[in-house]
């Protein structure tokens, strides 16, 4: 065998066992009927993608998307000024950096608890609002859609700052320079310029951000309290309490449809020649 | 009615001082400007006057503070101390979006991911102007740039990308249009075309042109007067004739084009003409040993080795009479040709 394959074959190897294998294994299951206590038994049925029309698991697929897309668009919103802060900080830029990546050195779990102690009834901010006198009682701050579209847009953030900020960085000073020159203030600069010029950088966010959210399914198990099901509560249900394998397999595969499909969308628009 | 009487002699006044400036102000004028970075002096007190309508260069090495000197004009740098003046006008504070003044840039900065068209566009749509579509017809159309509206920066060549930043430039009509080194970025044989372009151009559009340039050759040839700087100074203003024939300095003398420095003089190649030993010289005459001698087409450079040890060129025409390495000559000039420097 040649060098080049050698130098590969660990990628293939990981790939075909831990991505084809499992893939073919949850589809598999996906067409298998529910045992009696979890697992699977034959005979093949597509039964449990019928079941995935049920308006109610519909309603579950919406509010997902809908979620990941909310998380996306906030993500964008706090990411692209600190973006640009940073690439065109002349001083302390790779403190800043370091800021941004700061969460990463503790555990998602650890953070997302966090979260809990600063948003409950008899946590920080309620203590806080009551001790000052702005509130008098608790706010519902924990436990609901708020809470956990915090908790991702929180988590994900990151995801979206660094990217946008690798192209800010790569962008010509010059042509900030020029659409001022030419009579643009310094707003119409940013969304003329250097937002167009940007946009690698924030389609390749949105999409770092906008699938795991999507699939999320810790965040809003723990801020939202059970009480806010998105796709990824309902796999970990099926396949728990639920005890129903196939149909957990099936809502998988077709959450990965639904990504697979955001994405060709998505990227074959973006694949158009720029430059 | 007081009230709108004063109004009404402000208004007269504004209209008095506008007409003032406008008539009689120079467009641009330079009052003992500073820039400090740190560490570095980049520009040290420059003064300078630029005539309504000229055609005027910055010349200097790099790192002379020309580059800079632009920057403060176009308001993308803040000068430490002196005054930037427009239409007679201090500008200092103002924004670069608040200056009627325009750069093309080293290498253009055109927007990429906007058609040519666009980026002609982009302008007049931030200064809201009227009957955009005629505007930018007659940019493209003054710059020989029509039939290509729908390309983007990447589909245009390098002279073509240079044709667009000055169309975007020049259709704000500028009170000055600053090009800074403009022709570095383009192969030889197009800068020499553009050269005899950018001059025409300027004539047409009517807009006073102020360009940075390291290169003797582009200021001389395109300019109506340059100003000639060294170490963040101004070292010499005039006409190409004045500084190239009347150089003040040696600096200039030098930077502007060859010299031979003889006994305290210089005197260019050109104004050298060689004779054989025996002739009998009418004026200034020294004698040496040709050592080589260059052929460049046009013109033949010998080169010549004074008794005195000195090395000196002679620029000559080509059927001037050949000499041949070790040949003893007599290099001689006109008194007229002499640049002395105190």
């Amino acid at each position: 065998m040649k060098l080049r394959t050698w130098f590969l074959l660990p990628a293939w190897l990981s790939l075909v066992l831990l991505f084809a294998v499992p893939f073919a294994i949850v589809l598999a299951y996906s067409f298998l009927t529910r045992g009696v206590y979890g697992g699977i038994e034959l005979p093949w049925t597509a039964e449990s993608y019928r079941r995935l029309f049920d308006p109610l698991y519909l309603a579950i697929l919406w509010r997902s998307f809908a979620m990941a897309l909310a998380a996306t668009a906030l993500c964008l919103l706090l990411a692209f000024p600190a973006a640009l802060f940073i690439s065109r900080a002349a001083r302390h830029k790779n403190l800043y950096l370091q800021l941004v990546m700061l969460p990463f050195w503790t555990s998602f779990l650890v953070r997302t608890y966090a979260w809990i102690f600063l948003l409950r009834d008899t946590g920080l901010f309620n203590t806080a609002l009551q001790a000052l006198g702005i509130t008098h009682g608790p706010l519902p701050l924990l436990y609901n859609d708020g809470a956990v579209l915090l908790g991702l847009v929180y988590g994900y953030l990151p995801f979206m700052v660094l990217p946008i900020y690798a192209t800010l960085e790569r962008l010509d000073p010059a042509l900030v320079e020029a659409a001022a020159d030419l009579g643009a203030r310094p707003m119409t600069t940013v969304w003329r310029i250097v937002v167009p010029l940007s946009r690698p950088g924030i389609v390749a966010g949105s999409v770092l951000v906008f699938i795991p959210c999507l699939g999320a399914y810790l965040t809003p198990d723990l801020l939202g309290g059970g009480r806010t099901v998105l796709v990824g509560n309902l796999v970990q249900n099926q396949f728990t309490t639920a005890r129903d394998w196939p149909f957990g397999a099936a809502v998988s595969i077709a959450l990965m449809a639904l990504v697979t499909l955001v994405l060709v969308v998505f990227l074959r628009r973006e694949s158009e020649p720029l430059a | 009615m007081a009230e709108l009487r004063s109004s009404a002699s402000a208004h007269a006044a504004q209209v008095l001082r506008y007409y003032f400036y406008y008539s009689m102000a120079p467009i641009l004028e330079l009052r003992k400007l500073v820039k400090h970075f740190p560490g570095q002096q980049a520009v040290r007190e420059i003064s300078l006057v630029i005539p309504r309508g000229s055609f005027f260069s910055l010349l200097g090495p790099s790192g002379c503070g020309k580059t800079t000197t632009l920057r403060l004009i176009a308001g993308f740098e803040q000068p430490t101390s002196g005054d930037v003046l427009l239409n007679g006008e201090i500008v200092n504070q103002r924004q670069p979006y608040e200056r009627n003044v325009s750069t093309v840039f080293q290498n253009y900065a055109l927007f990429p991911h906007l058609t040519a068209r666009a980026n002609v566009e982009f302008g007049l749509k931030r200064h809201r102007a009227t009957e955009i579509d005629r505007r930018v017809r007659e940019a493209l159309e003054l710059v020989g740039l029509t039939g290509k509206e729908t390309r983007r920066p990447a589909q245009l060549s390098g002279g073509e990308r240079q044709r667009v930043a000055l169309a975007r430039s020049l259709v704000l009509q500028p009170d000055v249009l600053l090009l800074d080194e403009p022709l570095a970025a383009l192969d030889p044989k197009l800068r020499k075309q553009m050269r005899l372009e950018l001059k025409a151009m300027q004539r047409r559009a009517g807009v006073t042109f102020l360009l940075v340039t390291h290169d003797q050759q582009e200021a001389l040839s395109m300019s109506d007067g340059l100003a000639v700087m060294n170490e963040g100074r101004i070292e010499q203003v005039g006409s190409p004739e004045d500084v190239y024939l009347r150089p003040r300095s040696r600096f200039v003398a030098g930077f502007l084009g060859a010299v031979n420095w003889i006994g305290g003089a210089g005197i260019r190649p050109e104004s050298v003409r060689l004779l054989a030993p025996g002739d009998v010289a009418p004026d200034r005459h020294v004698r040496g040993i040709v050592t080589g001698s260059v052929f460049l087409g046009d013109c033949v450079q010998v080169l010549v080795r004074l008794h005195s040890g000195e090395d000196t060129v002679a620029q000559l025409p080509r059927r001037a009479a050949l000499f041949q390495p070790g040949d003893p000559v007599q290099l001689t000039w006109s008194a007229a040709d002499e640049m002395t420097f105190p």
